[in-house]
């Protein structure tokens, strides 16, 4: 068993996204595990986050305002490992700083670090040549988002080469958007599962207890970054303690669905 | 040259590649909708009837042919090579932009979409998407960076009045690559109803095929005319490069001419040393908006902000063709510094009464080092792709005069 397979198979899991390098990481992400996260959904800072809202927009823009390099994340990824040896840590971000020194570079330093999956979100299947051999080479998991528009047609493409589990996109659209309606997303899950036994991890839009409790009866995961994000905009340095609040508070809607 | 394929005109392959350029890296979201533009684009290729209206409205609503002329004195100035110039800032709107707008839109509304986005840098494409937007009575909303909106007034009013909504981006740096962010952000949450009109022969497959094949009536006119001018091909193309449309343009009827030669100008800005668009010149391959491409960038792929006067180049990439024909060798790339395009602009006025974009400025500074170069009997046909009016406060601005 991974570490992320384990952390599923105890029943509906909270997975939590803070971006690397904005305020203190090493204590925010102290903060998500001792709030109960399961999964922890580092972020990669990129000077042009497409896919995301201004919350994490403005996020990344902090972090390499700070100085974050590649080689930061890492060691906060190791740093990671080392104090909490049982919490899967997976890496999300844009292609462009993932594959600039070769796939088969940044699938060793994820190794290294013991990152156990990569989440990218402007690498399709049609591209996996790019990514995707170099991971699942190096055993790290792939995983691949879902969105509404992924049809039936398209699943397959989309399940075929991802492992870890998949990231279900709620709601057409970015980052910190509404939650699309709650049926629809039921619907759409529903339909997912009959075609993969991945755990099925669902985000974009979750940002209360009471929406993380409703996903976490039919899904697998709960992911939740904005929401997170924008505390660690508001509070600073003084981030871990709003952070762990609200970290308990979901931790707790979704472990009660279990 | 390694490796010389027996053609030039048959890129990308079918997953959009043009050798390891190109390719479809957007977001899921988006994938779906990327594949049916391709669907769409090959039936409409096949169409007559979408080509003929397509050609209708470059005839009539564009004025094309746009002509092909010689330029004496700029041509007697130079010393060398005979000058001529493919006069595309005649095109309504002043630019070559519109010839792509309207084979996208014509695409859009086969696709039943409603609603147009664009995104802009110096504002062309904006009034031009605006303008077919009016043209064909659907809404348009054109994200453009805000210290953009602030030093293109002129342009912003233009899209006003054609009735675009003007949203200024406040992400990042305010520029180009931001705009282009936030119509991306834009298109994910509408994709049921929205086209987005890419403004120049980059972002996922199939924009950078369907934007050169649209902007090739430049390069297929300009062929045809200099053959009855003159009875034979030119011996060099010239065309400044931002994300390489009115280039790949004017080259691409022309790439399996042995014998012509082409050379694509991108932006030096303060210098190749110092701050600059020159992403072939000065940056690495990476994958940006869509395309793996020849980017400007840090170690870590962080990509770095451009500069050049000209707002219509001040984009930190280029697109994915360019980036293969300069890596086969088949057309040679330089750059050409803000000062060098200034100057340029003021000879154009003052030989030939143009005043041309500071865009195609920095193909006549090219063609003011080589031209010299060259014998008399050799002929450089360079792209004059857009009209200066919109320009002549930031050239007032750089020669200390106030208007
Ligand atoms: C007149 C003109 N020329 C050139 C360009 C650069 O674009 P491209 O390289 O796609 O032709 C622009 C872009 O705004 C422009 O307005």
């Amino acid at each position: 068993m991974t570490r992320l397979s384990s952390a599923f198979s105890r029943g509906p899991s909270l997975v939590c996204f803070i971006t690397a390098g904005d305020g203190d990481t090493a204590a925010n992400l102290g903060a998500l595990v001792e709030g109960g996260a399961d999964v922890i959904e580092l972020g990669m800072p990129f000077t042009d986050p497409m896919a995301d809202g201004p919350a994490i927009q403005k996020a990344n823009l902090r972090s390499l305002g700070a100085g974050t390099t590649t080689a930061d994340i890492f060691s906060m990824a190791a740093a990671f490992r080392a104090r909490h040896p049982q919490v899967p840590l997976v890496l999300m971000g844009y292609a462009n700083p993932m594959t600039i020194r070769g796939a088969d570079w940044f699938a060793a330093q994820c190794v290294k670090a013991g990152v156990d999956g990569v989440i990218c979100v402007d690498i399709p299947p049609e591209e996996d040549p790019e990514l995707g051999p170099a991971l699942r080479g190096a055993g790290v998991a792939l995983i691949r988002l879902a969105t509404p528009t992924t049809d039936a047609a398209r699943l397959p493409a989309v399940l075929d080469g991802s492992s870890g589990f998949l990231y279900y996109v709620s709601v057409a659209g970015i980052t910190g958007m509404q939650q699309a309606a709650i049926g629809t997303i039921d619907a759409n899950v529903s339909r997912i599962k009959q075609s993969t036994d991945l755990p099925i991890a669902v985000g974009f839009g979750v940002r209360t207890p009471e929406q993380a409790a409703e996903i976490a009866k039919l899904a697998d995961g709960v992911v939740v970054g904005s929401a997170l994000v924008e505390l660690v905009g508001e509070h600073g340095k003084a981030a871990p303690g709003p952070l762990r609040d609200l970290t308990k508070a979901l931790a707790d809607a979704v472990h009660g669905a279990r | 040259m390694n490796d010389i394929p027996n053609t030039f005109r048959n890129q990308p392959d079918e997953r959009g590649h043009f050798g390891q350029f190109g390719g479809r890296y957007v977001a899921e979201t988006l994938m779906p909708l990327v594949l049916e533009l391709e669907k769409e684009y090959r039936r409409a290729k096949a169409d007559p009837a979408f080509q003929a209206e397509f050609d209708d409205l470059l005839e009539h609503y564009v004025g094309r042919p746009s002509p092909l002329y010689f330029a004496p004195r700029l041509t007697a100035e130079f010393g060398g090579a005979q000058v001529w110039f493919k006069r595309d800032e005649l095109n309504h709107t002043g630019a070559h932009k519109i010839n792509n707008c309207i084979g996208q839109i014509l695409l859009a509304i086969r696709m039943g979409k409603t609603r147009i986005i664009a995104e802009t840098g110096a504002g062309q494409h904006g009034v031009a998407t605006a303008t077919v937007c009016a043209r064909f009575g659907l809404p348009c909303v054109i994200y453009m960076g805000a210290t953009d909106v602030a030093r293109q007034q002129p342009n912003v009013f233009r899209m006003k009045l054609l009735g675009a909504e003007v949203i200024p981006v406040t992400s990042g740096a305010k520029t180009l690559k931001d705009a282009m962010n936030e119509a991306l952000r834009d298109w994910v949450a509408n994709v049921h109803d929205t086209f987005y009109i890419i403004g120049t022969a980059a972002g996922p497959h199939p924009y950078p095929e369907l934007v050169r094949d649209f902007q090739s009536v430049i390069g297929k006119e300009a062929r045809a005319q200099m053959l009855e001018r003159t009875g034979r091909l030119p011996d060099l193309l010239v065309a400044a490069i931002g994300g390489g449309s009115n280039a790949i343009g004017l080259f691409h009827p022309f790439l399996d001419d042995p014998d012509v030669r082409m050379l694509g100008v991108e932006a030096a800005g303060h210098g190749l040393d110092k701050q600059h668009a020159a992403s072939l010149a000065g940056g690495r391959p990476g994958i940006l908006h869509g395309n793996k491409t020849y980017l400007l960038q840090d170690e870590d792929g962080q990509i770095a902000e451009a500069h050049s006067i000209s707002a219509g180049l001040d984009y930190p990439g280029i697109g994915p063709e360019h980036s293969w024909l300069k890596e086969i060798g088949r057309v040679e790339y330089t750059s050409v510094t803000d000062d060098e395009a200034l100057s340029a602009f003021q000879l154009l006025c003052r030989t030939e009464g143009i005043i041309p974009a500071l865009e195609p400025s920095h193909a006549i500074a090219a063609v003011a080092k080589v031209a010299p170069t060259m014998p008399k009997d050799s002929i450089i046909c360079a792209n004059l792709c857009g009209r200066g009016d919109k320009d002549i406060f930031t050239v007032a601005e750089h020669l200390g005069v106030a208007i």
